[in-house]
């Protein structure tokens, strides 16, 4: 009969209509500035670099091995080497990044470099309010901008962070046993960055 | 004998000339007009509102993905197939993973085949619910079903987000398995938005099923014939629709589809109407294949632990692998030399293919059909270009 599908239709828009003021799961919008989402712990915005210890430049964990920078699909990070080492978080002598730059208005968010680094030093954010108004300057992140502490990490990521520093501690407890021979962490520690380098 | 000079026939210039009150008008519908789901164009030749010819032009997302992928590691191109068809990028994953699987030679573990069913199955269930809310928008009946659509896609947009880390580009699987194993919590979050689906496609369908205006709209529009769909190529929804039983579920078994109970729907008249229907049946169907996939989700490892993230290299050879997508069937036809890089990389997309018999379906009809015709084709431009 004419009309009934109409009519049909009309009662199945009332009841959510008169249904959202009383179930939850039909009130689905948020007010977004007022109200906010709750924060999934897996969400991956843009790779930062994590530091260790009180200062960013010096606790980097990168020493700049370049394999984000060459398995990176769309190539948006930019990599300078230093030349000379410095100690970094553990007091370990380590390259350092002199320079690292990644064009946040390239990356495609796609978690490989996270996935390739064997130093967990680059790992993915979570902020997503990055608007700006100058996009060449505000859209090439230096390490400055890129760094971000342990602290943060563990307070975006707890599950994930709380694995990665139980690998470091074994690995470095690993590594601990043999101070009579200082010579062989770091033989060990240089060893993924001749491999890659080349 | 005709001279140089001599002016063309008269009917060349204007159709006008043979009855004297038709003129044939040129549309360029697109690429920027609403209803044309992306940047898609098509000259669409008007005899008042008949349309008696089309011309789909396509290319404007063009991004070159097959050549960008030539320059890349396998892995590398992983995000990029997200891109494809970005209502899917966990199909898409998948089949791309499944080629590279096929040409390497990796046994995927069982645990990691039955997330990729799970995850696949939800792709398909939030591909199809947009597919029917566009359908209806395209119908003019603007906001309530789609908003219904989407207020379903969000959940399993979600559970994506809490698993894969990103709610479209989900960059999930992995040769020989998966990225990350499913975070505490997830399966019971995804057995609940699963159990509550089949009521959502009850509302959904007392919303529609019925409706007369759907109903004259799109019953009889755009019928397409079972031999032209076979012909064409036409894989999916769309060949189903036109009652041809042809899922690579059932036909390849890829994964473990094998121990699934699970029917394929069919529709009788191959009309606009049949291929909403048969995607509203379909998702029933999914629902049962994830109720089954999660209940024996057995535990163990998620990737093959002897496959190489990075230095990864194939034998050389070549593979195709294919899968149903949410659109039909997806195929990646890979080419390996020996070296990190494909040495040729090509996509065998589905709504490109299922585009092409667009004019066929339209002839006739009237320019408001045709934008529901497009609408029932179910495509995406980012795949439709590559």
């Amino acid at each position: 009969m004419l009309g009934v599908g109409i009519l049909k239709g009309l009662t199945e828009t009332a009841r959510n209509f008169v249904g959202s003021y009383f179930r939850k799961d039909r009130l689905t919008t948020i007010q977004f500035p007022e109200e906010r989402a709750p924060r999934i712990e897996a969400s991956r915005n843009f790779p930062f670099l994590v530091y260790d210890g009180p200062d960013a430049m010096a606790g980097l964990r990168c020493v700049s091995c370049f394999i984000c920078e060459k398995e990176c699909p769309p190539k948006c990070i930019i990599i300078d080497k230093s030349t000379d080492k410095k100690p970094d978080a553990t007091g370990k002598l380590q390259f350092y990044p002199a320079e690292f730059k990644i064009d946040v208005s390239v990356c495609m968010s796609c978690q490989i470099c996270v996935e390739v680094c064997p130093f967990d030093a680059i790992k993915m954010d979570t902020d997503f309010e990055l608007s700006t108004q100058n996009r060449f300057d505000d859209l090439l992140w230096p390490k400055l901008r890129l760094a971000k502490s342990n602290e943060y990490y563990h307070e975006i990521h707890p599950t994930e962070a709380a694995a990665v520093d139980a690998d470091l501690a074994a690995a470095r407890a690993k590594a601990a046993p043999k101070p009579a021979a200082p010579v062989a962490p770091v033989a060990a520690a240089a060893a993924p960055e001749k491999g890659t380098t080349a | 004998m005709t001279t140089l000079a001599e002016a063309p026939p008269k009917s060349t210039l204007s159709p006008s000339a043979s009855n004297g009150d038709t003129q044939l008008l040129e549309v360029s519908m697109g690429p920027q007009h609403p209803s044309t789901h992306g940047v898609f164009r098509m000259d669409v030749s008007l005899d008042g509102e008949t349309v008696v010819k089309l011309k789909p032009i396509f290319g404007y997302l063009h991004r070159n993905h097959e050549k960008i992928a030539e320059n890349e590691t396998y892995l590398g191109s992983m995000p990029y197939t997200d891109r494809l068809d970005y209502f899917c990028s966990i199909t898409n994953n998948w089949a791309y993973a499944l080629s590279v699987e096929t040409l390497a030679g990796i046994v995927v573990p069982e645990r990691a085949e039955y997330l990729r069913v799970i995850t696949a199955e939800l792709t398909r269930l939030q591909n199809h619910t947009c597919l029917a809310g566009f359908l209806m928008q395209d119908m003019g009946a603007s906001g309530t079903p789609l908003m219904y659509a989407f207020r379903e896609r969000e959940k399993i947009l979600d559970l994506f987000e809490s698993l894969t880390g990103a709610r479209m580009m989900c960059n999930y699987m992995r040769f020989g398995g998966c990225r990350v194993d499913l975070p505490a919590g997830w399966l019971e979050q995804a057995k609940t938005v699963v159990a509550a689906f089949p009521k959502f496609l009850d509302e959904f369908e007392a919303l529609l099923n019925g409706n007369e205006i759907l109903m004259a709209r799109t019953q009889g529009v755009g019928v397409l014939s079972k031999e032209l769909a076979i012909n064409a190529g036409v894989t999916g929804p769309m060949l189903r629709a036109s009652g041809v039983n042809y899922d690579l579920r059932k036909v390849d078994k890829y994964g473990i589809y094998d121990r699934f109970q699970f029917r394929i729907p069919l529709g009788d008249h191959g009309d606009v109407y049949d291929r909403y229907m048969i995607r509203v049946l379909e998702m029933r169907e999914s629902v049962k294949i994830l109720e089954q996939a999660m209940r024996d989700l057995p535990e163990g490892l998620i990737q093959d632990p002897k496959t190489k993230v990075r230095n990864f290299k194939p034998k050389p050879g070549e593979a195709y692998g294919r899968i149903e997508s949410p659109k039909g069937e997806l195929g990646f036809y890979l080419v390996s030399d020996g070296t990190p890089r494909p040495y040729r990389f090509r996509v065998r997309p589905p709504s490109l293919i299922n585009l092409t018999i667009l004019e066929d379906m339209c002839l006739g009809r009237n320019v408001a059909d045709v934008v529901i015709i497009l609408g029932s084709v179910d495509i995406v431009m980012g795949e439709v270009d590559r």
